[in-house]
Parts: C-alpha cells; structure tokens; sequence
C-alpha cells in the first residue's frame, strides 16, 4: 500500500482471530492513516466489533501483526503500552461509563490517572471536553443512570477525548439514537475530528454517517477486508456481500440522496 | 536540540508580551499552569498583553486551555489581548476553547451541617416508614398471588418453584449441615469446659439440646438461607429489573409477583424447615460427637441423657419458626430486588439491604416468637 509506517496510525498485518473453532478474522489485513475517518462495515456477528477489540488489545489474536501509532504490540515495553493507552480514546457501543462516578468524574477519571493536575485545571477542562460535546454543564453532576442514549454517548466521548488522543475508536457511536440526534453525532464527530485532528476508526452500520463522516471505508466480508475506499469505491465493488450492502433496497434511499444533495450544494 | 522557554516574557511600552514555545500539551500541562498562573499574577496589572504562539510545535485542548486561562486573565480585568503568529492548524481548536467554560455552574448554596444531619435523620425516618410499608405491600402481594393461585392451580409456575426449591433447599444441604455441626460441637466443647468446674458436666446436654432444638439451630440456618438464597434472589431480580424483563412481564399483562416472587418465597418456605430439620441433627451430632471425644461421655449415655433433658416442645418451638422466617427472608429479598434502579452501584447497595434487613428482621421474629412462647407457657 506503499506508506511508510509515520503516516499510518494502525497497521494491521495477516491477522488471525477466532474462538474454539470458529475463525472470525481470517488473515485480515488494514491500515488506518494518520488523521482520517475510516469507516469499518460488516455483517452483524463478522466481526467489526472483534477487529476492534482486537486492536485495542481486549481480544488475544492467534496470529498476525498489529502496530498502533508505529508501535508493535507484541513487543512493546509496559511504557510504550502505557503511552498506548493515553494516546487512544474508546467510545464503547454502550457508552461503558462508570455508574458510580458522576458525568464530570467519568471525564475526569482518565486525566486523574495519567495526568497530575491542578482540581481547578481538572475540572475546567472536564467541563470544556462535555461542553465541546455538546452537554449542558447543570448535567455534569449527574450519573449515569440519570442519562439518556444520546446524551450517554456524548460523555462516553468525552470521556474518550479526555486525554486529547490521537487516535479515537467509535464502536457503533450512532446505534440506538434517533436520526437527528444521530446526525448531530456525525456533525459532532466531524468538528471534532477537524478541531483536535483526530485519527477516527469508526464501526458502524449507519450508512448515512458511513456517508457524511467517514473518508475511507473498509468492508469486512468472510473475515477478510473486502473492499477499501471511498463510498464511490463502496458503489463500484463487485464483491457480492458489498454490492448487497450498498446497493440494497435501504441503501438506495441513503446513499445516493445525499449525494446528489451535496453535488446541488456545490 | 535547544529547547526555547515555553513561555518567555518582555515589557515593551506598557504592553506585556508573552511567546509561548514548544510542547503545550498534556504531558507538560503541570509545569504550564505554574508558569501561566506566575505570569498572571506577575502581569494583572498591564495595559495590555499580546500572546505570540509562533513558536509552539504541538498543541492540545490542555495547552489551548491554558493559553486560554492567560487571556481571559486580562481580559476580564478589561485589558486589551491580542493574538500573534496564531497558526491556521491550531485556530479551530482555539476557537473552540475560547467559547467553553463561559457560564459558571450555578453554585451551590452553602448548607449548615447540623440543619442537613437533622434534614437527613428525617428523611431516613420517612424511608424506613416507607420500608415498612413496602414490606406490607410485599405481604399482602404475595398472599394475593397465593389465592389466585389456589383458585387457578394451574397458573402456579410449578416448574419453577421446583427449580427454586432445588437451589435454595437441596443445594444448600452440605453448607448448613457442615456450619450447624460445627457449632453444635462448639457448644459442647464450651459447656463442657466451663461445667466441667463445678462438676456438672452432664448438664452439657441439656444446654446443647434445649440451645439448638429451640434457638440456635432455626437461628442460624435463617441467618445463612439469608445470605445465600435471600441475596442470590435479590441480585436475579434486580438485575432482571434492571434488563427491563420485569416491565416486559408487566406488558404482557403477567404478575411478576405471580410468575417470579410466589414460586421462590414458596420454594424457600417449603426448603427452609427442612434446612432446620437437618441443621438441628447436625448440631445435636456434633455435640455428641463432642461430649465423647471431648467430654469422655458414651453416646449411650448422651443419648439417654437428651431424651430427658428435651421433650418434643422444644423441637416443636424451633419448627414452628422455620417457615415464617422463611417467608420474611423471602418476601425482603424480592422487594429489594424490585427496587433496583439502573446502575450496578444500586444492585450492589440492595443485595448488601436486603441481608441486612431480613437478618435484623429475623431476630426480631425471634424475640417476637420467644415473648408469644412463654406467654402460651411452652
């Protein structure tokens, strides 16, 4: 694919991941570069969810090579995986906030634990992470179960972009919103990514944020990578699973309208 | 390489100017704020500052908010700031902060601790007044369940309530025999011991059999069937709450009472006698085993000895309690795990209410059941 290891934030090589007998990721091979939006797709159960937690160290891999941010996994040192850890946010398909720590505190409980800061720094750039995210400040004393989806999903980002990483990965960031606040979500994740110059790996099933959001998007099929590009790329593919995908019935309506939309618009 | 200071100053006619150099991100964001903080205090009093960010290579929503912190220091005092040498790549994100933390929170007012204590006992008056109330309606739900049930056998889950009776009763046999007989043998080693001075050892069973025919043996089997049935059937149904299979049971115009708390209260009223029963044995065993290995005293004797020391009252005074304690072991535990609310702080919090209060509750049974036996003269 021809760029050097500084441009890419995630290179993935030949990996193999399974459980018993069942192989979900089948020598897949990714690379995600610095400061874009890939998009991953796939079936329910194909294992986008795996690849994730996989790169994210959750999942042991059987085989193959994961190097995030230039670093080797496999043989980083405790301190290049502690850098890792702080230069990667995680936004979990159900938010995974701490239900005894209230909204502020889940913002500023990664910043506790990397970070020795002043209370009043803490705390002001806690309230400027859930402020960037679009929350009201009178909902920073609340917890978690005080929450609804959208706003859950707002403070799991914040929560993520508490350490200004580098790389940010979304599992299913718009599943279970309603399409405005889905769309203000894709908005969001926009200005976030061009404000902070955010490297962005994004699962999602969401075509209208795969169209809005993503730059790249990759299709993972028969636990391979099956195609990889733009949306004009996606619509092209031949792959059988990717034709049904982008050119199915629901897709129709999605993707080619706001297409169009933003062609008028230029 | 030769780093630049992060942060430099120099008065150029009355105009404080500030350049700002290198790393201005998280890693360093310690060090920053100390340097922001001494110049703020150093330079309140200029006409006006002027922040040249030319220099700095890396920046964050930590550094940018510092930066942001060293403006709005003097601008609030109504100084003129300006910006220099602000790079494009770094504009948005300054942009950003700048309109963040605008609005202070509205403070909370200050309270007086002694007022919000009082304010507190009250509130725990109401909610234990509430407690109580709850328990009631816990009662009353299940009793009516239990008539439905009687007049409909065939609404009765009775697979379930055999499960249930499985778990809570057949499953528990090995642990509260096991910690029955241990205390039995206990006792024993105790009177012995202790009689032994005056003499009286004999008198070892009398006080084994009479302590765990009428007290020890109901009171502790309570005591554990609480902690590991009761809290068991608190965390299920507080977690089952908490997936929101309660409110799908409801909808389908289900009791939960009925389908989930009838056949578990049952089955542990029905497991719980039983359970007593075999601790009491299990605690007479050990006392003899005790009295004879401890003691010098030959089962034979021992055995000849209970049967004058107890009659059947006081097996009969210990059975009576078992199911009653069972059913406010049982009927705690499921209001508790009703009232699970979202997060897993309240499942924790309820399971750890719900051992405490049906083990409180049952003592006061207990004392209630003494009063009631001496009065009836058994």
């Amino acid at each position: 694919m021809g760029l050097s290891s500084e441009q890419l934030a995630i290179r993935v090589r030949d990996l193999v991941v399974g459980f018993g007998e069942q192989i979900v990721l089948d020598h897949l091979s990714l690379d995600v570069r610095r400061g874009e939006i890939l998009g991953l797709v796939g079936a329910s159960g194909g294992g986008k969810s795996v690849l994730l937690r996989t790169i994210i160290g959750l999942i042991p891999k059987r085989r193959g090579k994961i190097e995030v941010l230039g670093i080797d996994l496999d043989i980083a040192t405790e301190q290049e995986m502690h850098l890792i850890g702080r230069r990667c946010g995680i936004l979990f398909q159900q938010g995974a906030l701490f239900s005894a720590l209230t909204v502020l505190q889940n913002v500023q409980f990664p910043m506790r634990e990397y970070l020795t800061l002043s209370d009043r720094m803490r705390r002001d750039i806690a309230m400027a992470k859930l402020e960037m995210v679009g929350l009201n400040l009178d909902d920073a004393d609340k917890l978690p179960a005080q929450l609804s989806g959208g706003m859950t999903k707002r403070v799991a980002l914040a929560r993520a972009l508490a350490l200004d990483p580098e790389i940010v990965f979304l599992d299913e960031p718009t599943s279970g919103l309603d399409p405005i606040a889905a769309g203000d979500f894709d908005d969001l994740i926009r200005t976030l990514h061009q404000t902070l110059g955010l490297t962005v790996f994004m699962v999602t099933h969401d075509l209208h944020s795969l169209n809005v959001v993503c730059e790249r998007i990759a299709a993972l099929a028969d636990g391979k990578v099956a195609a990889e590009g733009s949306m004009a790329a996606m619509l092209a593919s031949e792959h059988p699973w990717v034709r049904a995908y982008f050119r199915g019935k629901r897709a129709r309506v999605l993707v080619r309208e706001p297409n169009s939309q933003q062609i008028e618009a230029r | 390489m030769d780093l630049p200071a992060p942060l430099r100053s120099a008065i150029v006619g009355g105009q404080v100017e500030l350049t700002a150099a290198g790393s201005w991100t998280a890693a360093h964001a310690a060090q920053l704020e100390l340097l922001v903080d001494a110049a703020v205090r150093e330079f309140s009093t200029a006409h006006s500052m002027l922040i040249d960010i030319v220099g700095i290579r890396e920046l964050d929503t930590f550094g940018a908010y510092l930066l942001e912190r060293l403006a709005r220091s003097a601008s609030e005092r109504g100084r003129e700031v300006r910006w220099a040498g602000v790079p494009d790549r770094y504009r948005g994100l300054l942009e950003e902060i700048r309109q963040v933390n605008r609005r202070q929170p509205a403070s909370r007012e200050k309270r007086n601790t002694f007022l919000s204590a009082i304010e507190r006992l009250g509130q725990r008056a109401i909610e234990l007044g509430d407690d109580l109330v709850g328990l009631i309606a816990m009662f009353g739900a299940i009793g009516q369940a239990a008539v439905r049930a009687l007049a409909h056998p065939r609404t009765f889950r009775f697979t379930s309530a055999v499960h249930q009776l499985d778990r809570v009763g057949w499953q528990a046999v090995p642990i509260v025999v096991l910690i029955t007989f241990l205390i039995g043998a206990i006792i024993a080693q105790q009177g012995i011991f202790h009689f032994r001075k005056f003499g009286a050892d004999d008198y070892v069973v009398d006080l084994v059999g009479i302590l765990v025919l009428r007290e020890i043996g109901v009171l502790l089997v309570a005591i554990m069937v609480a902690g590991r049935s009761g809290s068991s059937y608190t965390a299920e149904l507080g977690s089952m709450k908490m997936r929101e299979e309660i409110d799908a049971l409801r909808t389908m115009g289900l009791d939960p009472v009925e389908v989930l708390i009838l056949p578990r209260v049952l089955a542990l009223v029905l497991a719980m006698p039983v359970l007593t029963f075999l601790g009491s044995m299990a605690a007479l065993y050990g006392g003899g085993l005790v009295a004879w290995l401890y003691g010098g005293m030959s089962p034979e004797i021992f055995i000849a000895r209970l049967k004058e020391a107890i009659s059947i009252d006081h097996f009969k005074v210990g059975m009576i309690k078992a199911p009653f304690m069972a059913f406010v072991i049982g009927a705690v535990a499921c209001s508790e795990g009703l009232k699970v609310k979202g997060s897993a702080e309240s499942l924790g919090l309820q399971t750890t209410t719900s051992v405490v209060k049906s083990i409180f509750l049952v003592i006061v049974l207990d004392g209630m059941f003494a009063i009631f036996f001496a009065s009836i003269g058994l």
